[in-house]
């Protein structure tokens, strides 16, 4: 049992961020296309799109980040406070885009543009920094004897590296975006997301080409992993068969296919990830087990949150996305 | 306020700083990390302070509409429904930078505390936030997707999210304030042995009722005044009537409910935290039986009061202790290191107590005059009501002024200090930047929150699509050159 409820929380804080980043992601990304929409309509079918979804998107997040708290404090103190600067900007861009929802409709028509700049400037930022995280955690923080951060500075984490994934992620971001928008709205915002796909599924392809070849070049330890465990290369497999789904459903404008490509896209990025990183919680410096809470905290989430409150937040996740399934109308009021 | 009072404010709790010396980086940085703190948290928690009353009492309407068919009940659903929107929205938006910055800004607080605060709080992000969010979707744009019953429950459900969410702070809060069930190991982490003895400490169970009923009677007192302004300005009369007298009629109930607490809050501050109760008392020597400070200007340097009006003993006793000869522990009984500030806490307290009071007149005298009709006559007390509506907000916030300030210098009262607490290698610098950052985005978003929330209020309930014979003719659905009137109930276009 002393091995289990670590990694039982470290597969649950994995799926937590699994789902945080397909289901915000295409919602962000929907935030970051938000800022080249054409005319008011074109927005309004955009918002109404994932108006009603957004909050508890956002909410995996949060459940992440206490999962971390909760199982593995030493990890989350280190990581968010050696990521201090990105960390506070993010916050600041979900602020910003998450009251725009609301705040736009009881703006007036004048000072409405402060909030679309908000929403757009707030996805795309705390996208971009979300990638620059996962950056730098794949070239690894440097962890003190106590198992503390012994505090660099505060740019620590800034590398070209940690910038391209932040684009990277952009990109990523806005291709589910654009995914979801097919899925879920009718012409012409379909057409025109049908026709936006090709562009960003090249621009995400250039970006992986260029990290895989960056982390060649750098000899990250991450590389390391995929001589030690031939098995990742499952993963990439996957990635390739996710662009040939998204290249034929945008071809044969097959409505459901490029968002479910654009998901495996994620997927098999982040399985590649995690994988990566196992048996680290804080690549390379602080392993799962190393970073584990005391038992009693750990059994004490498992039995009640573990395996009762899980299922049941997954189930009416569930139910709401069936609630609200279907497309949207482009004359949709949205309230 | 100078930079030498806010210099006060914020280091003096540390103890032993000196005004005169310069100070040192990790000072500043505490200073800031204090002042961002405080900042976000202050913020964050007016707006669930009106949204779990306010949930509660849109489950209440839809009940009422549901079980009695009269349209004012869903007219009245939809209005504060908008308002609900648009005060969630910011509840949430300033409650997901708080789960961070525990992490950014305290790490050593929260890799120490880890093992207790993380799992309480996971526990509230499962049950409550996850619920609520989820759920708030449905109550804003599912009204014609899902059959009535399943609607309710979503109002249930957003409701008992926010009061989960109330229930699993307060806990976590607690044991800030009165930690038990754990042990501290040898790498100074904090070990919970104990989980009963955390989440159903005797603390918690008069602590969150109190925070519960803050809510509750800061929104009844949000909803009278509204009825309030609705009446003297004679416009919508059924609704105003009813808000007025639903409002002003729970808090006639829940503000001596609430009181009752309160006074059980001071009994466990009198047992557990003896330097908070001496703060709140200004009580500077021990004293058996003890007096009561009505009013004074506490004068720290020399440990008395200055202008004080004092009730003579036993009162002090009796108030602090239910008893007419116990001692009290004074000030100079405690090391001065171990001193909170003791003003903050001093006059948060009273300005707490003094809204009470306030509220606890105009409701009854409200609920009086309402038996027999003479309620809307009386204008002096429409206006009182009225202009009473920032009340609940501000005895909730001097509420938390008083058991938060009044718990330092600790951070885990008697364990762990608020200065060993802070993240340690942080550059004065980083957190001045976003301190400035969130400052700025807060002060935008709530001044846009306030005019749109006021917008909404203006504008009063709209006439619902289901009841067109309820329609008032001077109020067309769409008022010149916004679209910001488009009614919740009109997204049946969404499918």
């Amino acid at each position: 049992m002393n091995t289990f409820f670590p990694y039982f929380w470290a597969a649950v804080l994995g799926l937590s961020l699994l789902l945080y980043v397909l289901l915000d992601g295409f919602d962000l990304g929907v935030g970051i296309l938000f800022g080249f929409a054409r005319d008011e309509a074109a927005r309004r079918h955009m918002l109404s799109a994932i108006s009603p979804v957004w909050d508890g998107n956002e909410t995996w997040l949060v459940i992440g980040g206490t999962v971390l708290w909760a199982a593995f404090p030493t990890a989350y103190a280190l990581i968010l406070s050696a990521f201090y600067l990105p960390i506070c900007l993010m916050l600041c861009a979900l602020i910003l885009r998450g009251v725009a929802f609301e705040f736009r409709q009881r703006a007036g028509v004048h000072t409405r543009f402060v909030w679309d700049i908000g929403f757009t400037g707030g996805s795309f930022i705390a996208t971009f920094v979300q990638g620059v995280v996962v950056g730098a955690l794949v070239r690894g923080i440097s962890v003190g004897a106590d198992g503390r951060f012994p505090g660099g500075g505060a740019l620590d984490w800034a590398s070209p590296f940690a910038f391209l994934c932040g684009a990277g992620l952009c990109l990523g971001n806005a291709l589910l975006g654009a995914g979801w928008l097919v899925l879920k709205s009718e012409d012409p915002l379909r057409e025109r997301s049908y026709r936006i796909i090709p562009w960003l599924l090249a621009g995400v392809l250039i970006f992986l080409i260029l990290a895989f070849l960056a982390a060649l070049r750098m000899d990250l330890s991450v590389m390391h992993r995929w001589i030690e465990r031939p098995w990742l290369e499952v993963f990439p497999l996957i990635g390739v068969l996710a662009v040939i789904t998204i290249v034929f459903g945008v071809r044969r404008r097959r409505d459901s296919w490029p968002f479910a490509g654009a998901a495996a896209i994620f997927l098999a990025a982040f399985a590649t990830l995690a994988a990566s990183f196992l048996p680290y919680m804080v690549p390379f410096s602080l392993t799962i087990l190393e970073a584990a809470a005391p038992m009693s905290s750990l059994s004490f989430i498992f039995w009640g949150a573990g395996i009762v409150v899980l299922p049941l937040t997954l189930m009416y996740t569930i139910i709401v996305y069936t609630v609200f399934k279907g497309k949207v109308g482009p004359s949709a009021e949205y309230p | 306020m100078g930079a030498r009072a806010i210099w006060w404010i914020w280091v003096e709790p540390i103890g032993f700083v000196e005004s005169t010396t310069p100070m040192s980086t990790e000072l500043l940085t505490l200073l800031l990390s204090r002042i961002q703190f405080g900042f976000t948290v202050s913020f964050h928690i007016i707006f669930p302070a009106f949204t779990i009353g306010l949930a509660a009492w849109l489950v209440f309407l839809e009940g009422l509409h549901l079980a009695t068919g009269r349209p004012v009940y869903r007219r009245l659903f939809d209005f504060w429904l908008r308002i609900f929107a648009v005060a969630f929205g910011l509840g949430v938006v300033s409650g997901i930078v708080l789960a961070f910055e525990f992490g950014t800004n305290w790490s050593e607080l929260a890799r120490r505390t880890g093992p207790i605060q993380g799992p309480l709080l996971a526990y509230e992000t499962f049950t409550a936030f996850a619920l609520e969010a989820s759920f708030f979707g449905v109550l804003i744009f599912g009204r014609n997707r899902v059959p009535r019953w399943f609607y309710f429950i979503a109002c249930l459900m957003v409701a008992l999210g926010t009061t989960l969410s109330a229930f699993w702070i307060m806990v976590n809060n607690s044991w800030m304030q009165v930690p038990s069930g754990i042990h501290l190991a040898a790498d100074g982490m904090f070990v919970p042995d104990n989980w009963r003895a955390i989440i159903l400490s005797a603390v918690v169970w008069v602590r969150f009722p109190h925070m519960l009923l803050a809510a509750y009677v800061t929104s009844a007192f949000c909803i009278a005044a509204t009825g309030a302004w609705y009446i003297l300005q004679n416009r919508e009369r059924t609704e105003s009537r009813a808000m007025m007298r639903m409002g002003l009629g729970i808090a006639a109930v829940l503000v001596p409910v609430q009181m009752f607490f309160g006074h059980l809050n001071g009994e466990y501050v009198v047992r557990h935290q003896p330097s908070k109760m001496a703060a709140i008392e200004a009580r500077w020597h021990d004293e058996k039986p003890a007096s009561e400070v009505l009013f004074a200007w506490p004068d720290v340097e020399n440990r008395r009061n200055r202008f004080a009006v004092t009730l003579p003993a036993p009162l002090g006793s009796l108030i602090d202790s239910d008893s007419l000869s116990a001692g009290e522990v004074g000030l100079e009984s405690i090391p001065p290191e171990n001193w909170p500030p003791v003003r903050i806490p001093f006059f948060a307290f009273r300005i707490m107590v003094g809204c009470g009071v306030v509220m606890l007149v105009l409701a009854w005298v409200g609920s009086w005059l309402a038996l027999d009709d003479r309620l809307e006559a009386r204008r002096w007390l429409l206006w009182a009501t009225f202009l009473s509506f920032p009340l609940g907000f501000i005895a909730t916030l001097t509420g938390w002024f008083t058991a938060e300030v009044g718990r330092q210098p600790w951070v885990v009262y008697g364990l762990l200090r608020t200065a060993q607490a802070a993240t340690p290698f942080l550059a004065p610098r980083d957190v001045a930047l976003t301190l400035l950052l969130f400052g700025g985005i807060y002060i935008l978003i709530f001044s846009a929150g306030i005019l749109y929330i006021y917008r909404l209020l203006r504008q009063g309930p709209l006439p619902t699509p289901i009841h067109p014979e309820r329609t008032n003719p001077k109020r067309p659905l769409a008022v010149g050159g916004s679209d910001s009137q488009a009614g919740i109930g009109l997204d049946s276009s969404l499918s």
